[in-house]
């Protein structure tokens, strides 16, 4: 680890409104940035694994393209206007393969923007790549990725976390200012945490799902990850719009996420509820927790504890929900209208059983079975509406707590990166691995995850969890944390 | 509930149109076991009388102005994929 002090940092190390503040005081162009930013991954990305494709003709056109708006000409300048971004890659992009991590999209390219990917360009935003992930979003580790997994930079030994660890991983070694991701489960907070970044998973319905490939539609939504808590506003405040083309979407209630972070936390009241302390969480995770809860306390929030006993069955409903909805989801991949198709068979039925059965790694295979089981004649309502009926219950008891508190304090995960290899044959240990991020998810909560420290050499993040809609709460809360601590000078050496 | 059979995992692998190797059922058998076992302690959870939740907002029936637009072109859709004519999907017999 090392701490760079602020003011000498290369562009590529610093965070995103920073650079911006470079563009625009023309101490920088995009152009530049963009190809610092591309000389990096080439060095670096053989290590990580980061991306699964590198798009530097399209970057560097886009960079061109921002360089003319940032000098106040065509349609103007935004927030991420010259702003080199990897996009994880089970958002769709016109033109650019599109895999979502998955043998059974090898090849395919997408003919139109997801809506996100739209809203980025039209503010200028500069894609570098798209981000490898654990296949179809489904994994907390990256080691299910079909391509090949992505190492965390702060130990390569290690997994960066999933399903957005390429994202993570790429915002943390410096080879983006940020990334999107997508978070079903944690799959944005988890792999922030491990990687010693911030990821927000916003309120769902907030930023619409229009071309993500989908995994399971009522848990999934799309949030930013970077390398500060200010950063993470301006891509929300870029991203966040109704859209016809998602009947979820939703309008927010705010106009900017950026506007009002500096408010502090005085007075704010924030619970700690002692189910997420589980049983088994690592010492080191513990104490680093501890101490932001504190940190927040003396800077005026009100901190108590508190207690939501479902918590404990939170991880059980999600293992059903999320797979029941994936095994619908991905009925659409039968090997006739795009991606891999295994054509040795002598009817449309074999192909489609053989398609699916080579086509998709374990894992998925996995969920498939355990969702088509959840929901098949005679377990219906053991598993799926028993799993619906205490979704309910949860969406309640977190109501509750937020008539007395305005915000949840949290670990995001209960360990720290773990070894690869660690937990890939056994299933459930891995699936333990989101427990502190799941519920936010079943209830349709926004989370964050800003870094809180180390535990031995590797980062511990803290998660604050909020009401729907309580988007800039939450950002409110993990930037006063944040600018109140150092963590965010500290970078992996790689 | 009872545990998994090898025949149940061949039943719900039907049902879902994957093709699954003797070794992979058996991996896949012992594995959702003992994740179904867990999900047991749902049970616990006293639920009687209370509704679902699809999604936490619960939105019903979203309407909008039927207005044509721009959709695919069919050269567009057909692609990506695998095998086609330039206007039809291409495929296998789907009656013998």
């Amino acid at each position: 680890m090392t701490m760079r002090g602020e003011t000498r940092l290369p562009p590529v190390f610093m965070p995103a409104h920073k650079a911006r503040e470079m563009l625009a005081a023309r101490e920088i162009s995009a152009v530049e940035l963009t190809q610092m930013v591309l000389d990096r991954i080439d060095e670096i990305d053989p290590q990580v694994n980061a991306f699964l494709q590198v798009t530097p003709d399209l970057a560097m056109s886009q960079a061109r393209e921002a360089d003319v708006r940032l000098r106040g000409i065509g349609a103007g300048d935004g927030p991420l206007t010259g702003i080199p971004l990897m996009i994880k890659d089970n958002i769709s992009t016109n033109g650019v393969a599109t895999t979502a991590g998955s043998r059974m999209l090898g090849g395919y390219v997408p003919p139109y923007d997801a809506t996100v990917v739209e809203l980025l360009q039209s503010d200028g935003a500069v894609i570098v790549g798209k981000g490898n992930l654990d296949e179809f979003a489904m994994g907390s580790s990256n080691e299910n990725s079909a391509f090949s997994p992505v190492h965390n930079p702060w130990d390569t030994g290690r997994v960066p976390g999933g399903s957005s660890g390429g994202a993570a991983a790429a915002v943390a070694a410096s080879m983006c200012f940020a990334a999107l991701g997508s978070d079903t489960g944690g799959s944005i907070r988890q792999p922030a945490a491990l990687c010693g970044v911030v990821g927000m998973k916003p309120t769902y319905g907030l930023v619409s799902r229009f071309g993500l490939i989908a995994f399971a539609s009522s848990l999934d939504q799309i949030g930013p990850i970077a390398r500060e808590v200010r950063d993470c506003a301006d891509v929300l405040d870029v991203i966040a719009r109704q859209d016809v083309r998602d009947s979820t979407s939703v309008k927010g209630p705010v106009d900017s996420y950026a506007k009002d972070l500096d408010l502090g936390v005085n007075g704010l009241r924030l619970g700690l509820p002692r189910e997420y302390l589980v049983d088994g969480i690592e010492p080191g995770v513990r104490k680093a927790f501890e101490s932001a809860a504190s940190e927040l306390e003396s800077l005026g929030a009100r901190v108590e504890e508190t207690s939501l006993p479902l918590t404990d069955y939170a991880l059980a409903v999600y293992y059903i929900i999320a797979p029941s909805e994936a095994s619908a989801n991905l009925a659409r991949y039968d090997g006739f209208k795009y991606g891999f198709s295994e054509n040795d068979a002598s009817n449309s039925r074999e192909v489609m059983d053989r398609t699916r059965g080579r086509g998709f790694g374990a894992e998925v295979k996995r969920r498939i079975l355990l969702g088509a089981y959840a929901l098949s004649a005679g377990y219906y309502d053991a598993y799926y509406k028993k799993a619906q009926q205490v979704r309910t219950l949860i969406l309640r008891e977190f109501q509750e707590a937020f008539e007395k508190f305005d915000a949840l304090l949290t670990p995001t995960s209960p360990t720290v990166a773990f070894p690869m290899g660690s937990r890939v044959d056994d299933p459930l240990a891995m699936y333990l691995s989101d427990v502190c991020t799941v519920p936010a998810n079943i209830a349709g909560l926004p989370g964050i995850s800003v870094p809180a420290g180390f535990s031995g050499n590797m980062p511990v993040g803290l998660q604050v969890l909020g009401p729907q809609f309580g988007d800039a709460t939450i950002l409110r809360i993990a930037y006063a944390y944040e600018q109140a601590t150092n963590w965010r000078f500290s970078h992996p050496v790689i | 509930m009872e545990s998994l059979s090898a025949s149940d995992v061949r039943h719900i692998a039907a049902l879902a149109r994957l093709e699954l190797t003797d070794a992979e059922v058996e991996a896949m058998r012992s594995q959702l076991a003992d994740i179904l076992d867990r999900f047991r302690s749902l049970a616990e959870v006293p639920t009687e009388g209370v509704e679902q939740t699809g999604h936490w907002a619960n939105i019903y029936s979203v309407t909008r102005t039927d207005q044509p637009e721009r959709s695919f072109m069919r050269d567009e859709v057909v692609a990506n994929a695998p095998d086609h004519d330039g206007e039809f999907f291409r495929v296998k017999p789907v009656l013998e």
